[in-house]
């Protein structure tokens, strides 16, 4: 299937638009251009609305909101005594686990919330009502993690693009932000609104130009240097830009439209179009590596030893496609073992004997490889534990075991297959000393050129049941 | 009318974590436990609370934010259900509690008397911050006494945290007045944490406590240092290194809870109680008590 972008927007997240678009020329404005956006949307043929919240800040990892119908009445912290803002949204459910699943696989944390009452985020509420007021568009939202950097932010878009593509999706992006973020903190008459300074204003209307120009890409890149200029320091960063330039690849030749540039409250409030339609205006000069998977610091609840080895624990996606294991007469199938890279069980009785497939030390739902793979994502070699990768071999065969009603002391005879005998014979031999060894099965080591996966070690084992 | 008073003055920690902890009827999920330290801690300080006399909880809570001014909750009554944004898998909490009212205008009153940006929150479809609810329920968990809530002005995103002392040391003298004026005894509590540097991780089973420790010895020295100055009486050199505390322990502090608890005491001079001390998912808490009551005379 072949899914697409085919429309992206940025959006203002204050709720005056919604609640007292009359109250100010310049909010009814914004208002007007909500609904041409909306408008455009429903034309496009959309069948799915992502939008990305930078008034929901997360913290462990991104969250993605997996309700199918949330509901509630949201008032906004400040600006409360403008109105209540009921809500009802449909959300695409089946997308967010998808998406979620595309971010573990590409080494981002990430979870799914699904509770009645969850606070939606008034940035997504006002975004949604507006652009989408009858639901007649599934949507989901995704949050801003406030450690996120540039990679793990454009990473996030791509797991998104993973799930895009595979569903055959037509997909509009949604940011929901600020452009200057400068509120008055005093209380103004709404007819006292105006950008917050001079220099937020040209700020604003530079980088507009560029977006007008479907300069995305180097918007995203000037991130930083507009974060430092015009934003409150500690709030939310400009990164939104670096997500939607990504769900865009990370292009500078869409056809901009800038709908609406008003002051909310002293903050730069735009709806701006960016079509992806080529206008050849430019192509992208990239000054900051692409990145496909993240391997930035996550494991920091770990203390052990293998902290430092673990951050690299990330399977790359590219590898070979993953099986449900096939029931079948004497098939045995753990749901505690890594799915197969084919169509077989994990093992297979035969009499009170029973045969296992070749086991690596893939984890089973993660699908991460302890101790590092051996290859990244470009198919480099990387630097990997033979000890954590052997580790986790027996600690799967133990599983398969226990789930077909055997045991390790019940071990008869392993092959192990090393595609590296000279680098990681003595590490392998050290931990079979440690665990299989102490059974006393027969064993046979072999070199081979490669397995399947990025992996240094699979076990071949033969068992009493 | 006899002179109102503060009868005491605590650091209560909001994480969503203890109340899971519990296990209390009105939050749905269920847990095996976990932070127990700090949990004594509470039982502890609502143990010396019971001893004290009290009308009324004042509560500053970090996490409802305000930009434009600083707000107090304003209708007598909230209820409903809290989620919190963060940690929904932990806290889904039915909560149902009072408001003072009278002495919510009160200081709003003074307040704005004094120059500072203040509103009345009146909008009965307003969901009460988890902040408060934490802080509200591990102090009171029956919820029987009437509370005054108060936004947390985020003048330290917007300028420095030298601003935001000045703004919470008046916010927190008026306070005082308000109370003294009212005829109430009040407890004051500043819903805060120390050092806030968080995992970005969560364990499989959150109260799993083997994986619990601060999150590294710079915020544990922090903690430390602002511990010793509580309990050596020197609440005059926390506000003195607010700054340099809140940007190196990346501290909740910048919320304004602590500068404002320690003006509404005036700066104590004598130490405070420390009840408890743990960490939560890395991020440093202590639960305090400045026991005024016993200090002031009650009447001053
Ligand atoms: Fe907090």
């Amino acid at each position: 299937m072949n899914g697409s972008i085919v429309g992206s927007y940025v959006v203002p997240v204050h709720p005056h638009p919604l609640l007292v678009p009359e109250k100010n020329e310049g909010w009814g404005r914004i208002r007007a251009a909500f609904d041409e956006a909306r408008n455009a949307i429903k034309e496009s043929g959309a069948d799915l609305l992502i939008i990305y919240s930078t008034t929901w800040p997360s913290i462990i990892g991104h969250q993605i909101q997996a309700d199918p119908n949330p509901q509630w009445t949201l008032v906004d912290h400040d600006f409360h005594d403008l109105g209540s803002m009921d809500y009802s949204f449909n959300i695409d459910a089946e997308f967010a686990e998808a998406w979620n699943e595309a971010n573990h696989n590409r080494g981002l944390q990430s979870r799914t919330v699904a509770y009645h009452g969850f606070p939606i985020d008034v940035g997504s509420v006002v975004a949604l009502k507006l652009l989408n007021p009858d639901n007649a568009i599934p949507a989901v939202i995704v949050s801003s993690n406030v450690y996120a950097n540039r990679s793990e932010t454009t990473v996030l878009a791509k797991a998104c693009l993973d799930v895009i593509q595979k569903t055959g999706r037509k997909a509009v992006a949604v940011t929901a932000m600020s452009m200057s973020n400068r509120m008055f903190t005093e209380f103004i008459e709404p007819s006292e609104d105006r950008i917050h300074s001079l220099k937020d204003d040209e700020w604003n209307r530079k980088v507009l130009e560029f977006l007008e120009e479907g300069r995305l890409e180097d918007v995203a890149q000037l991130s930083r240097t507009i974060h430092q200029q015009i934003r409150v320091q500690k709030v939310v960063t400009f990164k939104p830009m670096w997500w939607l330039s990504a769900m865009n690849g990370n292009r500078n030749n869409l056809t901009g439209r800038i709908l609406a540039y008003e002051a909310l409250h002293g903050a730069g409030g735009a709806v701006v179009q960016l079509d992806p339609t080529s206008t050849g205006m430019g192509d992208k000069e990239y000054d900051e590596d692409d990145v496909e998977y993240y391997k930035g610091e996550r494991n920091v609840l770990s203390a052990d030893e293998d902290a430092t080895v673990s951050e690299e624990s990330i399977t790359p996606s590219t590898g070979p496609a993953l099986w449900e294991p096939p029931e079948g007469k004497g098939a045995v199938n753990s749901k505690a073992a890594p799915k197969p890279v084919g169509m077989y069980p994990h093992a297979r009785q035969v009499g009170d004997l029973l045969y296992l497939s070749g086991v690596g030390p893939r984890q089973p739902g993660t699908n991460t490889i302890p101790g590092g793979p051996i290859r990244d994502g470009e198919g480099n070699p990387v630097e990997y534990d033979i000890k954590a990768q052997t580790r986790a071999v027996v600690e799967n065969i133990a599983r398969i075991l226990e789930e077909a009603g055997s045991s390790m002391d019940k071990i008869v005879d392993v092959t192990s297959f090393l595609v590296d005998m000279d680098r990681d014979f003595a590490g392998y031999n050290e931990v079979w000393a440690e665990t299989l060894g102490h059974y006393g099965p027969t064993r046979t080591t072999l070199a081979i050129r490669a397995l399947p996966t990025p992996i240094a070690v699979e076990m071949k084992v033969i068992a009493k049941i | 009318m006899a002179k109102g008073s503060i009868v005491a003055g605590c650091i209560a920690p909001h994480p969503p974590h203890l109340v899971y902890a519990e296990n209390p009827p009105q939050n749905e999920p269920t847990s095996e436990g976990g932070w127990e330290q700090l949990r004594w801690g509470y039982e502890r300080l609502r143990e010396s609370l019971s001893k004290v006399d009290h009308d009324v909880l004042v509560l500053l809570s970090p996490h409802w934010q305000t930009y434009v001014g600083t707000h107090f909750l304003g209708l007598s009554h909230f209820e409903g259900l809290s989620v919190d944004p963060v940690f929904p898998n932990l806290f889904r909490y039915e909560y149902n509690l009072n408001i003072d009212v009278e002495l919510s205008q009160a200081i709003h009153d003074k307040a704005s008397n004094s120059g500072l940006a203040v509103k009345m929150m009146k909008n009965p479809d307003f969901r009460v911050d988890y902040g408060t609810i934490t802080t509200g329920h591990m102090v009171n968990p029956a919820f029987d006494k009437p509370l005054v809530v108060i936004s947390s002005n985020r003048s330290t995103d917007y300028y420095s945290v030298e601003v935001m002392q000045e703004m919470m040391m008046e916010l927190g003298r008026v306070t005082r007045e308000a109370i003294e004026e009212s005829g109430k005894k009040a407890v004051i509590l500043a819903s805060n944490s120390l050092s806030h540097r968080h995992f970005t991780t969560e364990t499989d089973v959150p109260e799993d406590m083997s994986k619990e420790h601060i999150a590294s010895h710079a915020m544990h020295l922090w903690d430390m240092r602002i511990i010793d100055y509580i309990r050596t009486g020197q609440a005059q050199r926390i506000l003195d290194e607010m700054p340099e505390f809140t940007e190196q322990a990346i501290a909740e502090s910048d919320g304004g809870g602590l500068t404002w608890l320690l003006s509404t005491l005036s700066v104590p001079d004598y130490p405070g109680i420390l009840h408890g001390y743990g960490t939560i998912i890395g991020t440093g808490n202590a639960v305090v008590e400045w026991p005024c009551h016993s200090h002031e005379g009650g009447s001053q």
